[in-house]
């Protein structure tokens, strides 16, 4: 075996022709006898297919038998097959950090127009790795324990799925729920398109599920106040709100609600469309089935005066005005962030009348309108207790708008055909008009179902309505009708529809604490507030943070199916770590010496992954190597460039520099 | 036998320098005893010419202390340097460019142009200038050339050591010449050449006797903008105190009494451009939501240039494009 003599580096050069993605603009051999000719390089090669078996054979016999001890391969983007090159160099005995990948394909042969460039282009970017690799040191990946249990944070049905999928495989799952029930918006959804199951039905058996499992541990009413460490080993804080009634104790009987003296709190579940008590559970099937006291309507509470009636009713003894919140510390190797959506405040768009209008209702009104178990019974009906004899469902509102938001909410041309249907349904007489952009109905039995409505005497208008407006009282036959204008794009005519009741299909909309949610988690959020996954198509529900999933419409907006998906990607991808004992780390992360450091704290506070502490016995900053993701933002804000990030040492970048320039 | 020969040179400086070898007290005399002081111009009576007489390599010992920004700096800088076996550049001008490396923002004609006909407190209608050469019955007078960059003692001669501070610490000097007169008389190895002497290896910061905490930086203040706290991180009070990006030595004094560092003992080690460093330390602690916002809190910056880079732009990797 031959090897260097003296100690210096020797290293193998590997041009890939991919096929002719690169040999078709770049001069490969004039490049390889470039490379050829740099120093310290002792071997360099063409070949057609790097990646392929045979190519990567090429460098493990050149390691073995050659004593090459760097390797350069100039082809694709790292991205690509850095993995694939890095596992080839290990497998011939070689450190695979000991490899630079110079990307002569996405930098070059495909972005640029000369041939004569782009050969010259080439050259350079494989100085610049050739330059570098002399420095790169040998790196081992850093091995951690795994704490097997998991935090699931939003209670809607995405965190129910990857709960119980979780749970099921015999994990300890923490689910965290702002409100007093899990449910979320599946919840109050009335049926389910294109197939029309009641909602309730479908997912109130998995609430309960979620309930009685004994490997699930519910934390309601309840939010997520820090977060600490990294994969395999978060800390979590979580604040449990005092409900002002012990939950053990409390059996659901629904007594001290029918008790309570408050009687005027607008009820969320309903839409504000009717009320409840101060003392309340906030819907039958609600999971908890227990009662919640409102701390900003109790009398007790507010004022400290008050008959308690529901303390008399109350049976069992459960209601505890002295209840404080209480903070309840987790430990967990994986995290699901399933934090859900809001819709959008239909008010902002005022030409629709919403909020001064009373028949203009949002999409989650007409959902509890419609529900039997909603305000009237299931009864869709007029705010006066008449039936409307015409109905117009506005598609896009707050969608596909500059004004608010760019994007497409997805779900609205779907629930609209539905709402549709079961206004035809209840209502065989009503007119039922939607006025849309463009339908899209591209689910699995969606198109098929929009078919369907176009057979049951809906009529489709295609244009964004323009105004609602109360109809003017001198004339007879539109009196106390709200009059919809609309431009008909497909007729070219403005049409001013004469309606009883306007349905805005509102947009979905990221929460309004989503960023700092996202910041608390440590991963990235989209200028409209949605998660960003670590990428779009090949890990939709991993984050930049190892250990940290997304699933459902915090992520985006989606529907019922790919959300429950989703959620099942996640608790996979969960389980997939979960699952290990320990957990392996990238070492191209960040080392400081406490030698060195002043402790002047200026990185502490800066590192996104919460792996920068410090060591008051030191008197020096600490990096968590299991945290630290290498991502250099202590590098860059130390004042005495303390912290070194293995991998992009100053003299590995500064070669790579010269390198390029040369 | 002969003690060996120390100098001290003052070039573009202000003189504290000089002050502060006085600050090492009564050891003064113990420098007297050890060394023969051969050519100190603020303090004793020898002439360029006696240094000029002397043989290469004489003088031991050389102190200089000064920025190089005409030509008699640049002139005592090579003879100096040819007469002396060790040459320390003393202070943060000799070493870093210092105050007067900020001309580097003008050139010569512009700072004449200002001192002598722009100057609110100067009238001189008839643009009188000094002039480098001048006959008198008595002969020829002269002025030394005054350049358009300002230099570091290293950017035009070889140095051996450094001890930065404007002015040097008078502990951290003793300590300096403490060790040079215990290698003289015990014999000992000097330091490595270029080592920075009479200073430490961490930053500003680790002498600072403030409570350090994570920084979040939504504006900046001057020192009296600020109510008194003696606690507090400076920095983290808004106030631009450049501890992080400066080498420790000082013992902290400006920190303690509620002043922010000026960066006087240049960067720590492994750091070369003091004031990108600083940039690029403050660009990451400050806390805004939007770019304008950043905008808005970097405009609350007093003097960039003169803050950053106060005594570090003739050193620094911003240089000037064209005289």
């Amino acid at each position: 075996m031959a090897e260097s003599t003296n100690g210096e580096p020797r290293i193998g050069v590997y041009v890939c022709d991919c096929g002719t993605n690169i040999a078709g603009k770049v001069d490969v051999p004039a490049v390889v006898e470039f490379a050829g000719s740099l120093p310290h390089v002792a071997v360099a090669r063409e070949y057609k297919y790097m990646c392929s078996d045979p190519g990567q054979e090429i460098i493990q016999k050149d390691i073995k038998e050659m004593g090459i001890d760097r390797v350069v391969v100039a082809a694709c983007s790292p991205t690509m097959h850095e993995p694939t090159f890095r596992k080839a160099v290990q497998s011939a005995g070689l450190n695979q950090f000991l490899f630079q990948m110079a990307n002569i394909r996405e930098h070059d042969s495909w972005v640029t127009e000369d041939p004569v460039e782009a050969t010259e282009k080439a050259k350079h970017i494989i100085d610049a790795a050739v330059h570098r690799v002399v420095f790169q040191e040998p790196l081992e990946a850093i091995e951690v324990p795994m704490n097997s249990d998991v935090l699931v944070v939003g209670g809607g049905i995405a965190g129910i799925e990857a709960a119980l999928k979780m749970a099921d495989a015999g994990h300890t799952v923490h689910l965290v729920e702002r409100d007093p029930s899990i449910g979320g918006h599946m919840a109050q959804f009335d049926k389910t398109f294109p197939t029309l199951d009641c909602s309730a039905c479908i997912l109130t058996p998995k609430m309960s599920a979620v309930g009685k499992h004994p490997n699930i541990k519910l934390h309601t009413y309840s939010e997520v106040t820090e977060v600490d460490g990294y994969v395999g080993n978060f800390k979590v804080k979580v604040n449990k709100k005092a409900r002002y009634v012990d939950i053990d104790k409390c059996t659901g009987c629904m007594l001290c609600t029918e008790q309570c003296v408050v009687a005027k709190v607008p009820n969320e579940f309903n839409e504000s469309l009717d009320n409840r008590r101060a003392a309340y559970i906030p819907f039958p099937q609600a999971v908890p089935l227990r009662a919640t006291i409102d701390p900003e309507r109790c009398l007790q509470l507010t004022r400290g005066k008050c008959k308690q009636t529901c303390v008399e009713a109350c049976g069992p003894g459960a209601i505890d005005f002295e209840q404080k919140d209480e903070l309840v510390e987790l430990e967990v190797g994986a995290i699901i962030i399933t934090t859900g959506y809001q819709t959008f405040d239909n008010e902002r768009i005022a030409r629709y009348g919403y909020g001064q209008l009373p028949d203009v209702i949002s999409s989650l009104e007409f959902e509890r309108i419609s529900n039997a178990s909603g305000p009237t019974g299931g009864e869709i009906v007029c705010k006066n207790g008449e039936k409307p004899r015409s109905v117009a469902i506005l598609h896009c509102v707050g969608s596909r708008d500059e004004n608010y938001n760019e994007y497409c909410s997805r779900v609205c041309c779907m629930y609209s055909l539905k709402f549709s249907h079961l206004i035809k349904e209840h209502l065989p007489e009503t007119e039922v008009y939607q006025c849309y952009i463009d339908m899209r109905c591209f689910g699995k039995g969606y198109e098929e179902f929009y078919k369907r409505l176009m057979n049951e005497g809906v009529v489709f208008i295609r244009g964004r309505a323009a105004e609602v407006t109360a109809a003017s009282k001198r004339q007879a036959e539109t009196e106390g009708k709200l009059l919809v204008t609309v431009e008909d794009t497909l007729l070219g005519v403005v049409r001013h529809l004469p309606v009883d009741m306007v349905i805005l299909s509102s947009a979905l909309q990221a929460q309004p604490d989503a960023k700092e949610v996202a910041q608390l988690f440590g991963f990235g959020c989209s200028s409209a507030g949605f998660y960003i996954e670590r990428h779009p198509k090949l890990e939709p529900v991993s984050t930049v943070t190892d250990g940290i999933f997304i699933a459902g419409c915090c992520q985006g907006p989606k529907d019922i199916p790919d959300t429950v998906a989703q959620a099942g990607a996640a608790a996979a991808g969960a389980l997939a770590l979960v699952d290990n004992r320990t957990v392996k780390i990238e070492p191209t992360i960040s080392y400081i010496d406490p030698e060195k450091c002043s402790g002047c704290h200026i990185c502490v506070g800066l590192c996104p992954h919460n792996a920068i502490v410090y060591d008051a016995e030191l008197d020096a900053a600490q990096v968590i190597e299991a945290a630290c993701k290498g991502c250099g933002v202590c590098v860059s804000a130390c004042g005495s460039n303390v912290p070194v990030q293995r991998g992009f040492t100053d003299e590995q970048i500064f070669a790579e520099i010269e390198g390029a320039l040369a | 036998m002969s003690k060996p020969k120390f100098a001290m040179y003052w070039a573009a400086a202000c003189g504290g320098c000089e002050i502060a070898v006085l600050q090492i007290k009564e050891k003064i005399l113990e420098v007297a005893e050890n060394f023969d002081i051969v050519f100190w111009p603020v303090a004793t009576d020898f002439k360029y010419k006696d240094v000029e007489a002397m043989a290469d390599g004489e003088i031991l010992l050389t102190l200089f202390n000064g920025a190089v920004r005409n030509s008699e700096n640049e002139y005592m800088a090579h003879l100096l340097r040819q007469k002396s076996q060790v040459l320390v550049a003393f202070g943060a001008c000799a070493a870093q460019g210092g105050i007067p490396g900020l001309a580097n923002v003008s050139t010569a004609a512009e700072i004449k142009e200002l001192v002598y006909i722009d100057n609110p407190s100067v009238q001189n209608p008839d643009r009188v200038f000094p002039v480098e050469r001048f006959e008198v019955p008595e002969g020829e007078l002269d002025l030394p050339h005054l350049y358009d960059t300002v230099r570091a003692l290293d950017q035009v001669e070889d140095v051996d050591y450094y001890i930065p501070g404007c002015p040097p610490e008078g502990p951290q000097i003793w300590a300096v010449l403490e060790t040079i007169i215990g290698i003289l008389k015990n014999g000992g190895d000097l330091p490595p050449k270029g080592t920075v002497l009479g200073a430490g290896t961490k930053t500003c910061c680790d002498e600072c006797s403030r409570v350090k905490k994570e920084k979040k930086i939504t504006g900046f203040k001057k020192p009296w903008e600020v109510p008194w706290d003696p606690e507090t991180c400076l920095l983290e009070q808004g106030i631009i105190c450049m501890g992080p990006v400066t080498r420790d030595g000082c013992g902290g004094r400006c920190t303690s009494v509620g002043m922010p560092c000026r960066g006087c003992y240049g960067p720590p080690p492994g750091v070369t451009d003091q004031g990108a460093k600083m940039l690029s330390t403050l660009a990451s602690i400050i806390d805004a939501e939007s770019p304008e916002k950043i905008a808005e809190i970097a405009a609350t910056v007093p003097d960039p240039l003169g803050t950053f880079y106060r005594f570090g732009l003739a050193k620094s990797m911003l240089r000037r494009a064209k005289v």
